[in-house]
């Protein structure tokens, strides 16, 4: 045998190992939920096992002490406390325990706290958490069509992250042709959910108010505007949103007419107001943050770390599995 | 009705798998023989089931009408006939009649004196129907997962699946199948086109010879697979044209239930990118 044949059935042999043993099979059972009418393979098929981590991995912390809203107001008590003043000083502090758990457990007080003056705004990181207790307040209040009753906290997103560990930057926009491989659109790389569709469906789509709507509405292509890269633009954020919530497309879809809602799921008007919810976040409390954070924070654009799906949902369907905190937190749940 | 030239050889008793000689007789051109009473009651029955399926459905239009499985619900129990039981049945009744005229074909084959090649070709396209409404709804807990019998119904679901993997065009094995078929097609039109221009001389000319047709072959693009060889190689793709579809939709859920862009993570993952 030619030496050139045997390296190349060599190489064969390895990666069909490879396959076999390093891709991440999963072994029947499997777990199924039907999100259709029978036949049209409207379903959820789920590794039982991956459920299971997801569970463990979505328990809520632990309540610091139980509440007391009674006694003096924390205005009473300290000083520059603008956005929570109205709380009693031991709700106060409460929360403040509670959010050191949830955002800075290693850095503790001091990641937003001069520890010799707790009253100033000194470190950055303050001025950003009040503007986020701020958007959490929106969030329950206003957006109702897409958290409901559950509600979110700022362990929805930060999870003990200092930064939530999903968020997204604006990329550079495609640089000029170069060399024969032509105009890449920002593709043809490993992209959203692995995929080589476009890395950066968000700036157009979630960070302004770029059109989402792509399909034809007619057997023929007439009078059809949207261009390949539109398209697939477009699929890379249904991409991303899939992943972001662990369903597939037809948890929302059904693709004979992806576009049409009569044959849509309820869940997909939810989204449809989640997507409405991230362009508002981004554009009113994120973006305009800017002045505020060092360098060393911002993305290679210069702007700061913005909220897509995956920032709260995190793999799950609904974040936390559904679990509501504003129970044991009912002073996030609307502005006083 | 006249018979043709080598319709002597193959009208010969015996060969039959399974009835001895009661069923082995002819009706006209056509060989009768146990598996073909099978065929024709399974066929029938079968169809008499899509008819009432359709008569107690919503439409008439031949491209709407469909019978759907079961929902996921009734796992890999029975349903009530309304709601995906006539689909149990018909499924029965669809492999009953596939496979019954697999087993004509062999005894055909039998009679004859050729090899199996034909059903087992056959055995390939069964395959790939058996594993859709059979083996993978069992590896997922679930007759509802089967596909649906309608014209549009059915690629509805073929749609839906295929999203239920994000972008079913990065499955390795429907990547390879999706080939198969394309050269299946390929080759069929090379030597279809080959044949017909051999035998369909201009006028005043003569039907050509194989010679002729290798000579083209070789002409063109430097090699000819020959008169046999063409069969051979039209065998080995069409069958793994069937085989791999039914190797693509089985790993599609049973073992691998999330995107196919995931899946590629082992080439990632693989030690050789520093």
């Amino acid at each position: 045998m030619n030496i050139w044949t045997a390296l190349v059935a060599f190489v064969a042999a390895l990666l069909t190992v490879a396959m076999f043993v390093m891709a991440d099979w999963d072994l029947p059972p499997v777990q199924n939920t039907q999100t259709g009418y029978r036949g049209t393979a409207m379903a959820e098929i789920d590794d039982i096992e991956r459920l299971q981590v997801e569970i463990e991995a979505n328990q809520l912390p632990d309540v610091p002490w139980e509440l007391d809203t009674t006694g003096p107001r924390a205005s009473e008590v300290y000083e520059n406390v603008p956005a929570l003043g109205h709380l009693s000083s031991d709700q106060f502090d409460r929360l403040m325990a509670a959010i050191t758990e949830w955002v800075s457990p290693e850095e503790g007080c001091s990641y937003c706290h001069n520890d010799d003056n707790l009253a100033s705004d000194e470190v950055y990181t303050k001025v950003v958490a009040r503007r986020m207790l701020e958007m959490t307040w929106e969030i329950n209040a206003d957006w109702g069509e897409h958290v409901a009753e559950t509600g979110v906290t700022c362990y929805t997103c930060h999870r003990g992250h200092p930064v939530p560990e999903n968020v997204w930057f604006r990329e550079d926009a495609p640089g000029p042709t170069r060399g024969w491989a032509g105009y890449t659109a920002g593709q043809n790389t490993v992209s959203v959910g692995l995929t080589s569709l476009q890395t950066d469906p968000f700036s157009t789509l979630l960070g302004d108010d770029g059109e989402i709507r792509v399909e034809s509405l007619t057997a023929l292509p007439t009078g059809h505007e949207a261009s390949i890269q539109e398209t697939e633009r477009t699929y890379s954020l249904m991409v991303h949103m899939s992943e972001a919530l662990g369903v597939n497309c037809t948890f929302c879809h059904n693709t004979r007419a992806v576009q049409d809602w009569a044959q849509s799921t309820p869940q997909r008007t939810t989204a449809w107001h989640g997507i409405d919810m991230v362009r508002d976040l981004n554009a009113i409390y994120l973006d305009p943050l800017q002045p505020v954070f060092p360098e060393a924070r911002l993305g290679p654009l210069g702007d700061v770390a913005k909220a897509n799906c995956t920032t709260c949902h995190q793999g799950v369907q609904k974040p936390l599995n559904g679990a509501s905190m504003l129970g044991d937190y009912p002073s996030l749940r609307s502005a006083p | 009705m006249a018979m043709l030239s080598f319709e002597r050889k193959y009208r010969v008793r015996g060969g039959t798998l399974i009835g001895g000689d009661m069923f082995d007789f002819w009706v006209g051109p056509f060989y009768v023989g146990f598996f073909g009473v099978t065929t024709i009651f399974f066929a029938a029955l079968g169809t008499v089931l899509i008819v009432y399926g359709a008569s107690q459905g919503p439409t008439w239009n031949l491209w709407q009408i469909s019978i759907a499985p079961p929902d996921l619900k009734y796992g890999l129990g029975p349903a009530p006939m309304l709601e995906g039981g006539l689909w149990q049945v018909i499924t029965i009744c669809a492999i009953g009649a596939f496979v019954s005229w697999a087993l004509r074909e062999v005894e055909i084959c039998r009679k004859l004196g050729i090899g199996y090649h034909v059903p087992i070709t056959f055995g390939a396209a069964i395959l790939a129907y058996v594993t859709l409404v059979v083996i993978r709804p069992l590896l997922l807990g679930a007759w509802g997962h089967g596909f649906p019998y309608g014209i549009y119904s059915h690629l509805d679901w073929v749609s839906n699946v295929a999203y239920q993997h994000l972008h079913f065009m990065y499955n390795p094995a429907h990547m390879v199948a999706v080939t198969f078929f394309f050269t299946t097609t390929l080759a069929l039109s090379l030597h279809g086109a080959l044949v017909l221009s051999a035998v369909n001389p201009a006028k005043g000319e003569k039907v050509k010879s194989p010679e002729h047709e290798d000579t083209f072959f070789r002409d063109a693009i430097g090699y000819s697979i020959g008169t046999l060889g063409i069969h051979r190689l039209g065998l080995l793709l069409a069958i793994n044209a069937g085989v791999w579809s039914a190797i693509c939709i089985v790993i599609s859920g049973p073992f691998w239930n999330r995107s196919w862009p995931e899946w590629w993570d082992w080439w990632l993952r693989l030690p050789i990118w520093f």
